[in-house]
């Protein structure tokens, strides 16, 4: 059967995110195999070619983005995935991304690190994802899901918010939501997306154009990053989602983002079960980061547990959230480790 | 009255930022010449390298992206597969396409992307004013080789045609040099040919031009031009390296 046919699909997190992609317009992925999303590549090289898009497995990270930025720059919806050493590799694209304003989509299925590191889930680069990640003055949006549905609608709204913002957008998943199954109902399927008037498409009936991120002349580059920063403010006015549960009636709130913010719901209805009064939010966009709602949660409770697979690194934003002095609590699994409910619900009870 | 010359119309008015006697000029205008007897300059986009070149989007009066250092070939790749009836070129210096994207380089060769790469091989590092290129000679003083390039120490220069050559996704291969009015109108006719092969659909070509750096290789333009004839093309000899499409092979 005709899978544009079937509304709701059987897909693990590679192919849900795939199939937002596909849904969403995108025609161009390029990408290298790397664990835990070698089935991104697998399954884009059948799907691309079925939906009249080019897939092409690159020699190489650095190549791919390249490939992306090639694609998006003539004015096609373009994406890669790959894992933490990968990402690392695409970095230098990333920020050329950012420069020339080009709308590109990458994954970034998220395993232990630094260095090699392992191949299990973790979450050890949330840093690198909302703090730039490559050289320069930049941002990137940074959508965080918590499960295969998730990342589904994420990777389709990445799309459009890369070419609303011009910039390249991160979805920073997992090694857990890349691999599990789970149903996932689709969206509309985007056809006939508007044209792009950057775009090099050749110059046929209009002035050259031209996409660049140097700007040599004393000022100019300055004039350009204050452009930059006045879109980043607008998509901070604009784009910040985030969720809470629990959080009208709490003694503590637990702050936590993606895979973990889902395992922390099951310790906050463990506790609930308990009668302690524990709520859980959760940011979707990492960057823009959420910080008036969760400032207006932290000014009603005196006590935040952040959960986090690494060593801290969201807490940062946490505590910069956190204007009226509640106590900040850690618990962390770094190096693909992954906690479970009940450990949770262990260090919410020592709380 | 009938003009019989003008700058063509796929340059800009521009000033280029090139030294005096330097080769950019001349193959930027035979590209440019190519282009319009081509009629193909509302269709074309080019992508410019990190170099001297960098700023060639200022000179070419059609469409052109900026690429980060050597990934050229990659950006033209996702270019022109998307848009495959656009013709998609990519300049790039020795530095560029033979050191930091050689791996850019040999894949898009490799899979037999339908590209042309105009690939200026100056034997140095001439933005960045004179180091050691991937190109540089033995022997050859640079900024990085103030006692000459020793192959024992510094490594040996590659030679671009003749490593991607073994390529079977390679249609096209020549090196020229553009040192007398002969050479080059010889060049011009190579990048033509490079040119019509994309736009027959028959794939990957490259032409190579020695061309001279008068500034780092602290000589007079005429000098220059000289040693490119008369020094380069002892380790880089000129000639056609592959044509898969030589009437009366294919």
């Amino acid at each position: 059967m005709d899978k544009k046919e079937i509304k709701k699909l059987l897909l693990n997190g590679c192919e849900a995110s795939a199939e937002g992609a596909i849904d969403a317009g995108c025609k161009f992925y390029a990408g290298y195999p790397i664990t835990p999303q070698n089935r991104f590549p697998e399954y884009m090289s059948r799907r691309m070619p079925e939906e009249g898009g080019i897939f092409i497995q690159a020699e190489s990270e650095i190549s791919a983005i390249n490939m992306v930025f090639g694609a998006a720059a003539a004015g096609v919806r373009a994406m890669t995935s790959s894992s933490s050493p990968g990402i690392s590799l695409k970095q230098e694209g990333i920020s050329y991304l950012a420069g020339c304003e080009l709308p590109a989509v990458i994954i970034n299925m998220n395993r232990g690190g630094p260095g090699l590191g392992d191949v299990t889930p973790s979450q050890s680069d949330y840093f690198q994802s909302t703090r730039g990640g490559g050289h320069g003055d930049y941002r990137t949006i940074v959508l965080a899901p918590w499960n295969v549905q998730e990342i589904y609608d994420l990777t389709y709204l990445a799309f459009d918010l890369a070419d609303r913002y011009r910039i390249p957008v991160i979805v920073l998943a997992d090694g857990m939501i890349a691999q599990i199954m789970e149903p996932v109902k689709r969206k509309k399927k985007k056809e006939n997306l508007p044209q792009k008037k950057w775009a090099l498409t050749g110059c046929k009936g209009r002035k050259p154009n031209s996409i660049k991120s140097l700007f040599l002349k004393p000022g100019v580059l300055e004039t350009h990053n204050w452009k930059l920063a006045r879109k980043y403010r607008k998509i901070e006015e604009k784009e910040v989602r985030s969720e809470c549960y629990f959080c009208d009636d709490m003694d503590l709130l637990v702050v936590s983002f993606g895979t973990c913010a889902r395992i922390s719901l099951e310790a906050v209805n463990i506790a609930r079960e308990k009668k302690i009064k524990v709520g859980l939010f959760r940011p979707i966009t990492l960057w823009p980061f959420p910080y008036e709602e969760l400032s207006k949660l932290a000014e009603k409770v005196g006590k935040i547990l952040v959960v986090e697979m690494n060593l801290g690194q969201m807490i940062e934003d946490v505590k910069i959230a956190n204007k009226n002095n509640a106590r900040i609590f850690f618990y962390g699994r770094p190096g693909g480790g992954v906690p479970t409910p009940e450990e949770i619900f262990k260090e919410i009870k020592k709380i | 009255m009938k003009p019989v010359y003008k700058k063509p119309e796929s340059l800009t008015d521009n000033i280029t930022i090139y030294c005096p006697g330097c080769g950019h000029g001349i193959i930027h205008r035979l590209i440019a010449e190519v282009i319009d007897e081509l009629g193909i300059r509302e269709k074309t986009i080019a992508t410019a390298p990190v170099g001297c070149a960098v700023l060639a989007y200022d000179y070419f009066n059609f469409d052109v992206t900026e690429t980060a250092h050597g990934r050229g070939p990659a950006v033209a790749t996702g270019i022109k597969r998307v848009l495959p009836d656009r013709i998609v070129f990519t300049y790039q210096g020795d530095g560029d396409l033979a050191a930091i994207g050689t791996a850019e380089i040999v894949h898009a060769a490799a899979r037999g992307e339908n590209i042309t790469v105009i690939f200026v091989n100056n034997a140095v590092y001439g933005m960045t004013k004179g180091q050691m290129a991937p190109t540089t000679l033995p022997g050859q003083t640079t900024t990085t080789t103030p006692y000459g390039r020793d192959p024992s120490y510094h490594g040996y220069p590659i030679r671009v045609c003749e490593l991607l050559s073994t390529l079977e996704g390679v249609s096209y291969l020549e090196r020229t040099l553009i040192d007398t009015p002969a050479n080059i109108l010889k060049t011009k006719r190579a990048i033509k040919k490079a040119f019509i092969y994309q736009i027959e659909n028959k794939g990957f070509s490259l032409i190579e031009i020695l061309s001279p750096c008068p500034t780092n290789w602290k000589m007079t333009p005429s000098q220059a031009f000289k040693w490119t004839a008369e020094v380069m093309t002892k380790i880089f000899p000129p000639g056609i390296y592959k044509d898969k499409y030589k009437k009366g092979e294919k």
